[in-house]
This record gives structure tokens, sequence and C-alpha cells, in this order.
């Protein structure tokens, strides 16, 4: 699916005193139009960058940004309900792909 | 027996009374079919009607087609029985994966309201038995997002299999293949962006809108 | 905090006086907040009320008229129709997407509060120069809120106007108007009754929006800066999707008989909705501030009280019908939350829990009835003769009267092809015609009356700024002749009055005769006014807006068996004038103000003449006797011969145009219509009959305009720049929202 997954630093602490206790993610999914797929937003404000003055700007993509946290056993089983989410909801497979950020809330 | 056609309707949905009104004046009944009712109500087709179901939030048709109702159409499409998505509700046809590709936004980047030409390119569909092939039929569109797209391959697939049922003759909004409709490879579901409820009385400025209509309750 | 706490609410000391008075002792800090918001100029109308009062407000098939929700009139066969225009000039400056979408939503909720299912929106507006940047970026944004809101909420924007003029670079003018049809015998007012009746609060949570003037409060007791820009009141957003769930739960409780009496939320929030609900009723209330679903953490009640949130309504219920009420919100994903009780002799008690501390106790009624009423001082501008005297007509005759008259064309469908125009199947005749004419049906039943409601929404600073009173009675005929190209009589009146800032003294003489000029039309033409709005202070930088009555007027087309001719003539038809004009004098002109001439007279207006140019108007549409037709306004005879020379891409030779004056002067009370030779006789004798005095212009044909003597422009040259001056200066759409 071309789906990326980026996990941040799983926190020493939280992994290691509450492994077996439900821990809370915060989940950032950047969805994106596929590589390929037009973006008439995107060259839109490309094509108006040069007469406001900004040379020299290029592959303008514009997609959008989901926050939202997640309770879940540990960070596998975050990573893996966050994959299903967004292949069933929150990107459709034949324009977008995401990007999911994943770490433990602070 | 008149045919009952069901008309879907979503927390959203504007235009399901607007189908009403314009198979009542074909003659045929019809039913509201609620999104959270699995229950048809006994309809002989179904329309799945245009409007900003659940506010188009997110995607257009990205929630509504987790409603119950839709779990029913796609059993009653996968039937054979007739479904046409009209706007939103080809959308929602799109999202739900009972037809190819998706609808993005207008290439002009606004929303569009008007008349337009479609020629018809397919008469093997439940919305163009009663036209042929070559004619051009008046309905109007309403959408910001309208923009077909579609892998390629299904684009290959769609011609090759006659699947493409309506181009636009003057492209309103960058549709790849300038596709207004299409139908699915059974040929008994088909997506349309224009409305051709809107194109069904003299006062209204078209009254092809019939034809197509027409043509679907006569396959009901 | 330097100055007194109800100065820095925009009280003055008078008014603060008259509260502490009123209540009999010191009012506290929220009992300030509620009476500030209540007697601000937007919510009280304390400048201009005692000026409205002269307007014209009865007839027979008036059901509801100004100072409600909305006005209603009976249109027959058990169907009323409510009608409302309201500005939202202010909030589209500062951000234009948002202040245009919740002017939609705004009104919306005026026209379902009165039981009526909204079936058209018509936006009329007025931006800065197409050359300014910043007035392009306003437009564009205006006109994306407006279509953002308005397709997704479901309610068709059938027609508008779109005006470009210096006088708005700084403020613009965002206007909408929204008509409904309801059952007569489902009308509901906003009132509340029935001691132990529930007052439950539905739709959207509560956060800070729009508290402006009262958020002085929330920084008394903050120093830190990062506290104080957490409580800064936000832009209000719409939510059109919200509002469509709304609609849908209030029409259905409404339908069951649910609902004793119901109010919107707009300006001053939820203070206005209970103290106008209750005192309506002749009631108290007792408001649990706590109970109130809230967006934000750590809201006062000030904030709770006065937050101007979109897409709430305040619904009066029994008991009993408290669990349907909720029941049926549930289905529609409307959030339900009992937030007051009806109680016995007058006060709104503003509690902390039913049985907690009471943090307000005003008598409902003095929030708005005892509003301040101000007369304030009126002055015609000093140099008023010398202003009258330097006509347009002194100005040198153009070189070329064929450029002048291109420099006027616009077309506005770049605007409203971004506007749903056509959902519930009512439009035959939509945007960018004269009036826009719509199927009347039956709201619950949908059955076809046979008949037409017309609606027209006309301004006109140019006329308003040299002459108000003249000016506004010409806008009023202006309107009368739209609907009667339509085949309409007039029914009612609505006016949003777009001012400058009340504190002037030109400018309240403006408003004065502004609603003079009014009157006399209204009373001439038999169309009551049934609702208004003001909307004052469109200033910038101390220069005031020209004076903007907008004028709504709703018709009737009594048998609509088809769509009336339209601005489309066809090759052969002879062209003729209907109605004198009564002087070619150019001040106030379209053409005029292109040449930076802003000074001058307004010949005066003979409403019985103009009324009778309506009436045969009207009587030549219905019987199909002209084969087209448009009203002659901004840009004279020559701007109408052009748009109809476009519309129908065949040209027309014209003689009898003296000069340039008379081809752009914008004498009222006159029409084009063409006709086919053999029935241009009979159309001749009618007008005789009617005592209208014709002109024969000339005929249909090629591809030219041809004005002998003046101009001869090839009709695609005047299409291509009647067509593209928008899209070119405005691009090809915004992506916002």
């Amino acid at each position: 699916m071309g789906r990326t997954r980026v996990t941040g630093p799983v926190s020493p602490v939280a992994g290691r005193l509450w492994q077996s206790e439900p821990m809370t993610f915060s989940v950032q999914v950047d969805v994106q139009l596929r590589a390929g797929v037009a973006d008439p937003q995107g060259s839109t404000i490309e094509r108006s960058l040069p007469a406001l003055g900004f040379e020299g700007v290029s592959d303008v993509r514009v997609g959008k940004s989901v926050r939202f946290a997640i309770d879940a056993a540990d960070q596998a089983a975050a990573e893996a309900t966050v994959d299903q989410l967004c292949q069933r909801f929150l990107t459709n497979p034949v324009i977008e792909d995401a990007q999911i950020t994943i770490e433990p809330a602070s | 027996m008149a045919p009952t056609v069901g008309v879907v309707q979503f927390p959203g949905t504007n235009c399901e009374f607007d189908v009403v009104e314009a198979v009542a004046s074909l003659g045929a009944e019809s039913v509201i079919l609620w999104h959270q009712e699995a229950d048809l109500g006994g309809a002989d087709a179904v329309v799945v009607p245009g409007g900003f179901a659940h506010g188009d939030y997110l995607r257009p048709g990205a929630i509504a087609r987790f409603s119950p109702v839709m779990e029913s159409v796609a059993a009653f499409a996968a039937q054979g029985r007739p479904v046409v998505g009209i706007c939103n509700g080809f959308q929602v046809l799109t999202e739900a994966g009972l037809l190819p590709g998706a609808l993005q936004k207008n290439a002009g980047l606004k929303f569009r309201c008007g008349m337009t030409e479609l020629r018809v390119e397919s008469v093997d569909s439940p919305l163009t038995s009663r036209l042929a092939v070559g004619d051009v039929v008046r309905i109007p569109i309403n959408h910001f997002e309208g923009n077909y797209t579609c892998s390629d391959e299904d684009l290959a697939r769609l011609r090759d299999e006659d699947r493409i049922v309506f181009t636009y003759v003057d492209n309103p909004n960058g549709s790849m293949g300038d596709i207004a409709g299409i139908c699915n490879a059974a040929r008994n579901v088909v997506g349309l962006m224009p409305h051709p409820e809107r194109a069904c009385h003299d006062l209204l400025g078209s009254t092809d809108g019939r034809l197509l209509l027409g043509s679907f309750l006569d396959v009901a | 905090m330097s100055e007194p706490v109800h100065r820095a609410l925009g009280l003055t000391d008078d008014e603060a006086e008259k509260i502490t008075e009123l209540l009999g002792r010191e009012p506290n800090h929220l009992e300030l907040a509620m009476y500030s918001v209540m007697w601000s100029e937007h919510c009280s109308y304390k400048s201009s009320r005692i000026h409205l009062k002269r307007l014209p407000t009865e007839a027979p098939w008036v059901l509801v008229g100004p100072g409600e929700n909305a006005g209603v009139v009976d249109v027959g066969d058990g169907i009323a129709a409510a009608i409302r225009i309201e500005s939202h000039n202010h909030p589209s400056a500062i951000e234009p997407y948002q202040g245009a979408a919740t002017g939609v939503g705004g009104i919306l909720r005026d026209i379902f509060t009165m039981g009526a299912r909204p079936i058209a929106l018509m936006d009329p507006l007025r931006f800065g120069p197409l050359d300014d940047p910043r007035s392009r970026w306003i437009a564009e944004g205006v006109v994306s809120g407006v279509s953002g809101y308005g397709n997704s909420v479901g309610v068709p924007t059938v027609g508008g106007e779109t005006v470009f003029d210096e006088t708005y670079r700084g403020n613009p003018l965002v206007n909408v108007l929204c008509l409904g049809i309801l059952p007569t015998e489902r009308l509901v007012l906003a009132k509340a009754s029935g001691v132990g009746n529930l007052a439950v609060l539905l739709g959207s949570r509560t956060g800070r929006d729009g508290i402006g003037g009262v958020s002085v409060l929330a920084s008394a007791g903050f120093s830190d800066d990062e506290a104080d820009a957490a409580k800064r009141p936000s832009v209000q957003v719409g939510d059109p999707f919200e509002e469509k769930r709304l609609i849908e739960a209030c029409l259905t409780l409404l339908d069951e008989g649910l609902v004793v009496g119901i109010q919107d939320l707009g300006g001053a929030g939820l203070t206005c909705a209970a103290s106008e609900t209750a005192s309506n009723g002749g009631v108290g209330m007792d408001f649990d501030v706590s109970a109130v679903p809230r967006r934000e953490d750590g809201m006062e009640p000030f904030e709770v009280m006065t937050s101007e949130s979109q897409e709430r309504m305040l619904a009066i219920v029994t008991p009993e019908g408290v669990d349907r009420v909720r029941e049926l919100c549930s289905k529609w994903e409307v959030e339900a939350t009992v937030v007051g009780r009806v109680t016995e002799g007058g006060a709104l008690r503003i509690v902390d829990g039913f049985e907690g501390e009471e943090l307000a106790n005003v008598p409902a009624s003095t929030l708005h009835e005892d509003a301040p009423l101000y007369d304030r001082p009126r002055q015609a501008p000093a140099d008023l003769d010398a202003f009258r005297a330097d006509s347009a007509n002194h100005l040198p005759a153009p070189d070329d009267v064929g450029a002048d008259l291109k420099a006027m064309l616009i077309d506005p469908e770049w605007v409203y092809s971004q506007y749903d125009h056509q959902l519930f199947l009512n439009t035959v005749v939509g945007p960018g015609a004269d009036a826009t004419l719509l199927r009347l049906k039956h709201p619950t039943t949908g059955e076809e009356t046979g008949r037409g409601l017309a609606l027209t929404v006309d301004g006109n600073h140019r006329w308003c700024a040299i002459d108000p009173k003249i000016g506004t009675a010409a806008t009023m005929a202006e309107a009368l002749l739209n609907l009667a190209c339509v085949g309409a009589k007039p029914l009612a009146t609505v006016n949003c009055l777009n001012f400058g800032n009340p504190e002037h003294p030109e400018v309240m003489w403006q408003l004065s005769e502004a609603i003079d000029g009014m009157t006399e039309a209204c009373e001439a033409f038999g169309a009551p006014v049934v609702g208004g709005n003001v909307s004052l202070y469109n200033e910038s930088l101390g220069t005031n807006i020209d004076p903007t009555p907008v004028i709504g007027l709703l018709g009737m087309v009594d048998d609509l068996r088809a769509v009336p001719p339209g601005l489309d003539w066809l090759d052969g038809d002879r062209l003729i004038l209907l109605g004198a004009t009564e002087s070619d004098e150019l001040s106030g002109s379209q053409w005029a103000f292109e040449q930076g001439h802003r000074r001058g007279r307004l010949a005066p207006v003979d409403l019985g003449a103009v009324a009778s140019v309506a009436d045969l108007v009207r009587s030549l549409v219905n019987d199909r006797m002209v084969t087209a037709v448009h009203d002659v306004s901004v840009g004279g005879l020559g701007v109408a011969l052009a748009e109809m020379a476009v519309a129908s891409n065949v040209g027309c030779t014209i003689a009898r145009v003296a000069d340039h004056a008379a081809l752009f002067c914008e004498s009222p009370g006159r029409v084009v219509v063409s006709a086919t030779t053999e029935q241009m006789d009979d159309v001749l004798a009618r007008a005789d009959a009617a005592g209208v005095p014709t002109t024969r212009l000339g005929l249909a044909h090629g591809d030219r305009l041809a004005v002998k003597g003046l101009l001869d422009l090839a009709v695609d040259e005047l299409t291509t720049k009647y067509r593209e001056t928008l899209p070119a200066a405005l691009g090809q759409g915004t992506t916002q929202g």
C-alpha cells in the first residue's frame, strides 16, 4: 500500500514499568495523495508562488493530518490497530497514502 | 405494479426528496432508507442520492460507507438488482468499493453548479436503456469533488468492458477520460456525478433526466 | 482596570445608571455583561429603532411583521412564507470564509425558528475594487464561504448581487436573505410559556466564539500573557453539517408538536435566547449555566452566557415531552441538554445548578424592552447645495462611448456557479436574471400549487450616496420592476440597512432619509416591510461607506405554467422601451462613478408611474406577449441592451438615443421588451391603455450592437468582456474550506 510508518522512541520508563498495563499512545497520521495522482490544490499553490515572490519551490503536495490518542497494550498493538484504521477508514487507498507516527503519550 | 425505489438517507444527504419527486413524476413509489436501518423496505431499486453525507468530512462518502444500510445495498447489488449513485451517492459507491476509482476535487478547485451536456457511451446500463450511444443529454452538475480518477489499468478495463456510461461533452472538472458516469462489471450498479432528478420537469430547463430515470424504473 | 467596567463593556455612564435603576442595586459583572450585549447597537437597534417605526408594516396577508426572527406572510393554499435578511459585514472583513459561512448559518436559524423549512438563500455582496488584492481576497473568501456552507447545509442560493466599488475597500458588505415555507398552522414564535416547562439547548457545544466586547472581563485577574491568549475570543467557525442536522431535528420536533416555543442563538447568545423567550411569554426562567455543554475548559459564566457559538437553538418543551425530544435529537445526532426552567414572575436567574448559587438575577424584559432608544443628531451635509449642483451631465462626453459601455459589463456567473442554485427542484428562473422565480410546492406534501414565489435583492449605493431618500425609493422601484420581469406582484419587503457610523450626524441623516424613501415606495407599491436588519459602523479609517440600503422583495406569480421570457430576444424582434425617461440626469449613475464623479442630484421618482410600468410588464409577461424583457438599471439603457444582446447572441440596431446621457442615465421605471412584429402593435396598444409611454427603439438582428451615432460593437466582443471580467480577476477559485 506504500504506507510508511515512523515510530517515535519508546520511553524506556514507560516500557519497563507498565509492560502489562494498557498504555496511551499519541498518533499522527499524515494523509497524502499517492505519487502520480494529480493534486489540484498543490499545483495551484505552486503556480501562485512565483507571483508572490517565492522562487524555487517545487513538488507542492497538499494533504491532511489526523491526530488522536489510542490505548493499547504496547507499541506493536497500537501500530497494528492504527494501520487497520488507516487502511479501512482514514485513507482512500485508490488515491491516498498515509504516514503514521506513534509515540507514547506524555 | 409501479416499482418502489429505495432512496438512501444519511445525515447530510439533501437530494433525497428531489429523487422522490422525480421518480413519482414517472409513476414510481419511493421509500426513504435511513442509514442506520439495514432493511431496504422491499425496494425494487436503490438510489444513493446527492448531498453531503456526514458533512463530507474526512472524504466524501468515507463515513457513509460504513452505515448498516450500505451493507444491505452491497448485498442487493450483489444479487444483480439495480443501484444508482448520484453525485455524493457516486462518491459513496466508490468508497464502498461497489464502483472502481475515486472522485477528487474539481480541477478548477471550485464548486460547480450548472447545466452540462453528457454523451451516452453505453446503453447497457440501468440508466441508459431508453437512449442510444452518441445521444447527448442535458443534465446539471452540482459538485466540488467530481473529478473522476482511477488507475490506468482500471481506466483501460472500463473502456474495454464498455463500462463508461456517460462522458462530458465539455469536461467541467478534469475527470479522467471526461468520465461523468460508470457502471460495475455486472452492469447493475451505476454512479454518475450529474443529477438526472434535476432535469425532469418542463419548468426546470431540461427533461432529459426522465429518460435516465425512466430507464432505471424499466429495470426496477 | 483603569476605566470602569461598564465603559470597557461599551456601556455609557447613563446606560450603567439605568441598569442600576432597573435592578434597584449595582449589577454584578455577569449582569453587566448581559446588559452590554443586549443593549449593543447590534442587538438593540438603539440608534435606528426610532426611525424604523415609520415603515409601513401591515397588510391583510402579513402574519408576522418586524421584530420576530423573520417576517411571515400568507401565500395561500395553507402555506406561509418566512423571510429575513441580515448582514455579516464585520466578521467577513476579518475572516471572509467563516464570516460569510456563519452569516448563512445565522439566517437559516432565523427561518427554521419560525417553523419554516429554508428553501432559498440570496446573497447581496459588495466588495472593494477588483484591482485591490485585499478586496479580491475578501471576495474569493466570501464566495467560498457562502458556497461551502450553503451547499453543504442543503439550501440553494438562488440569487444575489455582486458589486465592486471603492466605497467598500475597507468594509465589505455581506448580506444574506433566506426564504422558508411552512404549513400555516405550524407557525411558532420565540415564546416560553407554562411554568415548569423546560428550556432545552440543542446543537453545538459552547465555546469562546465571538464574545468580542465582553472579553475585557476575561483579563480581570489574569496578568500572565499565556492565560490571556487562551482566553481570547475566537473567530466563529461554522459547521454546516451540524446545522443541517439541527434543521432536520428542529423541524421534526415541530412536526410532532413537541415545542412550545423556540429561539435561535445569534447575537448575545444564550442571554438573548433565554431573556427573549421568557419575556415574550411573560414568564421568568431559571437558567443553569453549569449545564451548558462546553467545547473548552475553564469558561466563566459570562463567557457561556454571551458566547456566539454557532449552530445552537433553545427550545421550550414540556417535561413530558423531554424524552421524546431527546430521542428525536439523538436520531439526528444533535445534542439536547436541559438548561432552564420556566418560572413564575419575570426574573431571569442565572444559577450554578438549579439548586445552586444565584449568579445573576434580572427582570428578563429589561434586557431588551428597556434597551436605550436614541434619537441621535441628524444633519444633512453642510455642502449639500454645492454637492447637488455639481451634475455629472457637465462632464465631457466620452470619446469612445462603446469603450465606456464595455467597461460596465460584468457577468456574475463566476459567483453563482459556485452555489447550488437548483436543490429542491424549485428554481424556474435562477441567478443572473432580473429576479429569481421558484415553484411553490406545499412544504409537507410537496404538492405543486401551480404558482410561484419570486425574489429579488437590490441595492444601489451610488444613487443613495447622491440622495439617500430618492435613491432608496429608486432602489425599491428597481426591485418592483425586477419582480414584474418574471411576472410577479410584490407581497413583502425586507431590508438590510448598511450605513456608517451613527454617531456622525450625516450618517443618521442618511439613514432617516433612506427610511423615508423606503416608506413612500413601500406604500405606493403595496409592499409592507416584514423585517429588516440594520448594520451600522460600516466605516474604515474614519470614512463611512456610501449609504447602502439593500431591499429584498418577495413576490407571487399566480399562474406559473411556463418559464417566463428571459433576456434573450430573437433575430427580427422589435425592441420597445416601456416607461418614460423622466430625466437624462447622469449623477449617481455607474457611468458617472466610473469617471470618478460621485456628486450631483437625482431626479425625483414618480412612484405611481413606476407602479403602472410594473403592472404593464407583469401582464405582458404573464400573457406571453413579449419575447424578452429586462429592466433598465445600472448602466442605463446601454447596459440593458448589451446584456440582452449577449444573452441572445443576436445584435440590434437602435435609433432614437440622443447622446451618451440618454444611453447611460439610470432614470427609474423603465423596461426594455422585445416582441414579434405581429405582437408589437398589441404591446403598444396595451401600453397606451395603461398610460405608459413607449419608445420604439429598433430591431434585433445581426451580430452587432449598434446605437446610431454613438457606438457599433460586435456582440462577440461584448460577450468576451462580459464573461471574462470576473474569472480573469478572481482566478479559478480558492481552496479554503
